[in-house]
């Protein structure tokens, strides 16, 4: 087997299990550790895809800035005391139905149609030379208010998180 | 075999379920919140992967937006997830009971 073949493998497996053990972990914190576990292999599979500028901002934005503030409000909030409640069963069985249900129809689909079946061989390559053209280019205006967006995010923040809202 | 479009496709759906599913069953908010944060990766894998079997590269821009929104969306949704911690002192979903009729 090639060795891109075996890093998909490896990366897939770990992106997978790391996922679950964000949701099966009871202290929060080590949640996140293990979501940055799994922003970091799926940086690893953006690589193997040829996204390398995709799999940089993936790991700067993602593991670098997002997670840094889910573990300083992790820290903020102190929650060492609701470690311990119990799962509901029901929930707990409501959502693994409904779940494999989502799962089943999506490999359904996915082993009937068969979207990879006749396309030609893949040679795009996303570095940062030819996603920046793009970018300036056809898409300038999304860019645009995509600043304005995190603009108005920041002063949203801000007034939300002043002591006493008026 | 050769690792094709269908095996990134199988992955991003297993984490999707598993966001899904973290959603569902984990009452901390902050928790759930992450889970939110694994399905949107799970979609951007999806783009990816359909951007560089297509040799269509306005897939890979796509995901560069969705990253973009998500740090405003994560800066924004922590700001009131505190903010709500303030006011009640908790982060459990099944506390949060005020507009319950």
């Amino acid at each position: 087997m090639p060795l891109p073949n075996i890093l998909f493998y490896v990366f897939a497996a770990l992106a997978l299990l790391c996922g679950s053990l964000v949701i099966l972990n009871r202290n929060p914190v080590n949640s996140a550790m293990f979501l940055v576990l799994t922003i970091a292999s799926l940086a690893g599979l953006f690589v193997l895809l040829n996204a390398f500028f995709l799999a940089a901002i993936q790991i700067l934005v993602y593991a670098g800035a997002v997670m840094v503030l889910f573990l300083f409000v992790i820290m903020l909030l102190d929650l060492k005391k609701e470690q311990r409640r119990k799962i509901k069963t029901y929930g707990l069985i409501g959502g693994l139905i409904s779940v494999g249900a989502i799962v089943a129809i999506f490999l359904r689909a996915l082993f009937v149609t068969k979207p990879g079946a006749n396309l030609d061989a893949p040679t795009a390559i996303g570095d940062t030379i030819t996603l920046g053209k793009i970018l300036f280019t056809k898409f300038l205006l999304p860019f645009e208010i995509v600043s304005v967006l995190l603009l108005v995010a920041m002063v949203g923040v801000i007034l939300l998180s002043k002591k006493d809202l008026k | 075999m050769n690792v094709g479009l269908e095996h990134y496709l199988t992955v991003a759906g297993l984490l999707f379920a598993l966001g899904l599913f973290g959603v569902i069953a984990r009452r901390n908010v902050l928790v759930m919140y992450m889970c939110l944060e694994l399905m949107l990766n799970a979609a951007n894998l999806a783009l990816v992967a359909f951007s560089r079997f297509t040799n269509n590269l306005q897939g890979q821009v796509f995901v560069f937006f969705i990253i973009t929104v998500a740090a405003a969306e994560v800066a924004v949704g922590l700001a009131l997830i505190v903010a709500l911690y303030r006011k009640r002192g908790t982060a459990h979903v099944e506390d949060l009971t005020t507009m319950k009729l």
